[in-house]
């Protein structure tokens, strides 16, 4: 399965991902090499096979309704890259 | 100018009213200052892991069952993935293929009296996102994450509903119903219980659904009932212009009443849904259904229908006083108080002290006049101690002075006058003091009747009974 | 000293013959004379490492403590650990000091060891050479021109650099055991949940598993001991108890039954390689262990179907990398698509993007039925294959990697090659089952791994069989040169 050049920018929009004009064609070299890859999964007929997204069959455990949190903001935000008044700082967000 | 069939689905974000989060132990409690209440899972810092909050799928099932609907036994989380500064970890925690409550449904009250059945497509679980703060922080935007992770129960109606009014009366109800199960406090300001309202469309008697648009940030019913209302008619003039709905999302702007397109975020709408992996199926067996169900309390039709039987109430009254649960445990208690006075009781729970809280813009629960005090009046209205009349003064003693009702009647000297010689002496009194208008009245001029009455009840600072008062009075004046 | 087990180191302290300072000052010593030519720490904690150690000796002369009181251990940088830098190997979490400690260094410190540092690894675990992480390529001793294997190199190399006693790693498709079979040591993946994530940084949450590092499988097993049990934190942790493995460890091999499985001993695999786990086959079978060929029909479907799921979950577990709480954050954004595209741009590596726009790819609206939900039938297949094959074997015996050690550089234009570094150990993540692998011998002078796969939660049956075959062999003695006694 060979990759448009626009589709890899498409993706690497959607997971935004600044990728360099002159890397395009390389990212799509190798995500193309990837994806026909693993379409040797094709061979084999999964037709009424159940997927399964976990190896064991475990369910949900519950935790009861808790507070056991208290407040680290300061910890928290000792690593972050801009906050002011408490609150993430990030460039004006048009709604 | 064709005929339009107008489409509405409702999806509505119930906030549920746990006391910690649905994946992390932090407090969902309103109003903190910002991100004092964002534990490290609610920040999506590297490594640490979502466990779901057992009273989140307890509220989730609670629902389920007042709209009669199935409960999944077993139910998958999924991730919804986009990129926003108040969605820490680029993805939402949410429920896609398998929701944990499906196929419900609620009868609503429609104008002409009849009722209408409102299919229930899906409730599932997830989690709120935080906020963005758009006032000026140095020209950038503030972050606060308090609200990620708040647990929230998504409410997504068929498009059953064909008016504004409809859709009002879908939301009120299961507003109300929320609030009965206490699994939401429905406070919409705070925005506890936000609604978004799909729109479409479509000539009538066509089967086809036309092209909806999808509303969001409705937080008020009479803002829900607007955006529909604009919505209809931007949608009436585009199709009747030749023009085509586009399928998009749309912001109410209540300051302007209108709604309009929040531009970009088409483009985004892949959002990737897949299971996800930090979190395994949610099985739900019948012996935890069932313990919910003996949980489940009296729901607002049967208590409607009930208060009709059981206090002789009409439909109406009925319906009001079961709009919310705590309107209709109050004036229950009220009612069993006073000796099963139901009628009484209603009236003065919906006349005299709706009118004293709606003045003071108080809550039910916040009335300065316990259920148990107002019975006490009630039961000297029923047992005649007092009038009607004087009640309401009592009555007001009562909500400035927080006073019982005997007391106030006690220590201002109003109860009512039973004895007949007492009366009768008032009337001779009255009599003696005015012949003119007793001759007047003698010679045929009935209407004075009224002024003599008046003039007693004066005399006696209102206080006779106003039956014996007429009777009596009557009897005199005939000689 | 360095040559030491921890077995041995364990009982040397608690004989009192040394101290925990002498030997975290001595292994201190070899990192900062020998680190350099391999670059298998990103950071070393030498202050804290030492008091750790004089605490761990008050400790032990107070007669409290267990085995593992006081022998220094190497983390894998992808646990999170409380005031010290946590990268992942990522210029996206240089600066990452996590206000937290992870599950795994938690219980690990909790019986007394003592951390020398953070391991080097490819970025974000998303590799198999240990050469794409931020802070350069890690070398194995055995040849320095050669890689370590990956994910967790640095843990596998200063194992064999003698720089470490013990090392923690984490294993998403072979992460423990390629690079353990690649730098000559033992490496263990328990079964997915017996070891909790919790604060062990995802790479694809439903495959990811953390487990021990040693030169021996009874330091395997006294490490698993320590790391294992239920974790209310992560709620794919099992909750189910946990043996004694140390007093399993002598139940020998006699009588089991060992499947080799037709599918591991075909083309692709290197033919001195095939002759070295063959003879440790012929050893498991002197010891009295029932040895038949099985079949895993599904085996060559594995590496492609791993190569969309673990994309998958990668590409949403490193959304959170978005510059705005933590990590990187690029200079002056002018718009926060332009902050988000910038900072992941240049915080991520090119294998790390890669994985992440295929992942994105394959769960995007019209492709996830034919990438996702179908490789999510394959992996049922495949654990299915596993099932049956545990209804007629205890153990499954082959080679960890296709071939020893390769070339730095040689495999990195070509992913899907890379990829194929891991065609016998991921499946066994697919399943979720626990595996090891251990060293069975050389070919041109670099190491060879034996990978011995369990049934779910069998970590046991596994490690005594490795214990009874390295009590006959001494693969796991061997040093390097330059870096042994």
């Amino acid at each position: 399965m060979a990759l448009e050049s626009g589709e890899v920018e498409k993706i690497a929009h959607l997971a935004r991902i600044a990728i360099r004009a002159e890397d395009v064609s390389e990212y799509r070299r190798h995500l193309s090499r990837i994806l026909e890859f693993v379409a040797q999964m094709n061979a084999v007929d999964t037709h009424g096979v159940d997927p399964i997204a976990h190896p064991l069959d475990a369910v949900q455990r519950l935790r009861p309704d808790e507070v056991t949190e208290v407040d680290q903001r300061e910890r928290f935000q000792a690593i972050a890259p801009q906050v002011d008044a408490g609150l993430y700082l990030v460039p004006k967000v048009i709604e | 100018m064709s005929d339009w069939e107008v489409v509405i689905g409702l999806e509505i974000h119930a906030q549920l009213a746990t006391r910690s989060k649905i994946f992390s132990g932090a407090s969902t409690a309103y109003g903190a200052a910002p991100n004092t209440q964002a534990c490290a899972v609610d920040l999506g810092l590297p490594g640490v892991l979502p466990v779901l909050n057992a009273e989140a799928v307890r509220m989730a099932v609670k629902f389920g069952l007042a709209v009669e609907a199935q409960i999944a036994p077993r139910s998958v989380f999924a991730r919804k993935n986009y990129f926003y500064p108040d969605l820490p970890k680029g993805y939402q925690i949410s429920q896609y293929e398998l929701p944990v409550v499906a196929h419900g449904h609620l009868n609503i009250d429609l104008e002409d009296g009849g009722t209408k059945r409102v299919g229930i497509t899906r409730a599932h679980l997830e989690e709120d996102a935080g906020k963005s703060l758009h006032e000026d922080y140095h020209g950038m935007t503030g972050i606060d994450l308090n609200r990620a992770g708040v647990p929230l129960l998504e409410i997504v109606s068929e498009p059953d509903l064909r008016s504004a009014r409809e859709a009002v009366a879908y939301a009120k109800k299961i507003h109300a119903l929320v609030r009965y199960l206490e699994i939401c406090d429905g406070n919409m300001q705070e925005g506890s219980f936000r609604c978004d309202v799909n729109v479409s469309l479509r000539p009538r008697g066509a089967s086809g659904y036309g092209t909806r648009t999808e509303t969001k940030n409705l937080n008020s019913f009479r803002f829900l009932e607007r955006a529909v209302l604009y919505e209809v008619e931007r949608q009436r003039e585009v199709l009747e212009s030749g023009g085509r709905v586009v399928q998009e999302t749309r912001l109410y702007d209540s300051a302007r009443n209108e709604t309009r397109s929040m531009r970009g975020k088409e483009e985004a709408h892949d959002y990737r849904y897949f299971p996800d992996p930090d979190l395994l199926p949610l099985e739900i067996d019948a012996g935890f259904v069932e313990s919910v169900r003996a949980t489940l309390p009296e729901l607002p039709d049967a208590k409607r229908l009930r208060f009709e039987d059981q206090y002789g109430l009409s439909p109406y009254d009925a319906s009001v006083l079961t709009a919310t649960r705590e309107l209709a445990d109050y004036y229950e208690a009220a009612a069993a108080a006073c000796g099963g006075e139901g009628k009484l009781a209603a009236n003065w729970v919906m006349g005299e002290l709706a009118g004293a809280l709606n003045k003071a813009g108080l809550d039910i629960t916040a009335s300065p006049v316990s259920a148990e005090r107002l019975a006490g009046l009630l039961r000297r209205i029923a047992d005649g101690t007092i009038s009607g009349k004087i009640a309401k003064q009592v009555f007001e003693a009562m909500w400035e002075g927080g006073e019982e009702a005997d007391r106030v009647i006690e220590a201002r000297g109003l109860r009512q006058i039973t004895d007949t010689a007492a009366i009768e002496t008032i009337i001779d009194r009255v009599l003696a003091d005015n012949p003119t208008q007793l001759e007047q009245y003698r010679a045929g001029k009935d209407k004075l009747f009224g002024f003599f009455v008046g003039q007693v009840m004066k005399a006696c600072q209102g206080k006779a009974n106003p039956a014996q008062v007429n009777e009596l009075l009557k009897r005199k004046l005939a000689g | 000293m360095h040559e030491m087990t921890v077995a041995e180191l364990s009982a040397a302290l608690a004989a009192g013959r040394i101290s925990s300072e002498e030997l975290t000052r001595a292994f201190l010593e070899r990192i900062e004379r020998l680190d350099p030519g391999l670059n298998s720490f990103i950071t070393v904690t030498a202050e804290g490492a030492l008091e750790q150690a004089r605490a761990a000796d008050r400790r032990r002369a107070r007669g409290e403590g267990g085995p593992l009181t006081g022998v220094p251990v190497a983390h894998k940088d992808i646990f999170c650990t409380l005031g010290v830098r946590t990268s992942c190997g990522s210029r996206m979490l240089d600066n990452f000091v996590a206000p937290y400690e992870s599950a795994v260094t938690e219980r690990l410190a909790g019986a007394g060891m003592v951390t020398l540092g953070k391991t080097n690894m490819d970025e974000f675990a998303m590799g198999s050479s240990s050469e794409t992480s931020h802070y350069g390529p890690v070398r194995n001793p055995w040849n320095p021109d050669t890689v370590p294997g990956g994910s967790s190199g640095g843990s596998a190399s200063a194992l064999a650099a003698r720089l470490a006693p013990a090392a923690t790693g984490t294993d998403t498709g072979g992460s423990i055991r390629q690079p353990a079979a690649l730098c000559g040591v033992c490496g263990l993946k328990p079964t997915y949940g017996r070891v909790s994530r919790y604060g062990m940084i995802a790479f694809a949450s439903s495959l990811d598993q953390g487990g021990p590092m040693a030169r021996s499988a009874e330091d395997l097993a006294l490490l698993l001991q320590a790391m294992a049990g239920f974790d209310p934190r992560d709620s794919t942790s099992v909750e189910e108890p946990v043996p004694d493995y140390a007093g399993e460890l002598d139940a020998g091999v006699e009588g089991l039954r060992i499947g080799l499985p037709r599918e591991y001993f075909a083309e692709g695999l290197d033919a001195g390689v095939a002759r070295a786990v063959e003879e440790a086959v012929a050893q498991f079978r002197r010891l009295g262990a029932e040895v038949r060929e099985i079949g895993l029909p599904n085996t060559r479907l594995a590496v492609p179907a791993y190569y969309v799921i673990a994309p998958a979950e990668c590409s949403s577990n490193l959304s959170r990398y978005d510059g705005v709480r933590f990590g990187h954050r690029c200079a002056d954004p002018t718009d926060i698509d332009d902050l988000y595209k910038r900072s992941r741009g240049e915080g991520f590596g090119a294998e790390v993007k890669r994985r992440i726009l295929v992942g994105t790819y394959a769960l995007s609206a019209g492709y996830y039925d034919a990438y996702y939900r179908k490789a999510q039938q394959v992996r049922r297949l495949i654990r299915d294959d596993f099932r049956r094959a545990f209804g007629e074997v205890d153990l499954i015996v082959g080679p960890t990697s296709p071939s020893t050690a390769f070339r730095l550089g040689e495999r990195l234009d070509d992913p899907v090659t890379m990829y194929l570094s891991d065609i016998y150990t991921i499946a066994v993540n697919l399943a979720g089952l626990p595996a090891l692998s251990i060293p069975c011998g050389f070919v041109d002078g670099l190491p060879v791994g034996l990978h011995v796969i369990g049934d779910y939660f069998r970590e046991g049956r596994l490690l005594a069989a490795a214990h009874r075959y390295q009590r006959e062999t001494d693969w796991h003695r061997r040093a390097p040169a330059g870096f042994g006694g």
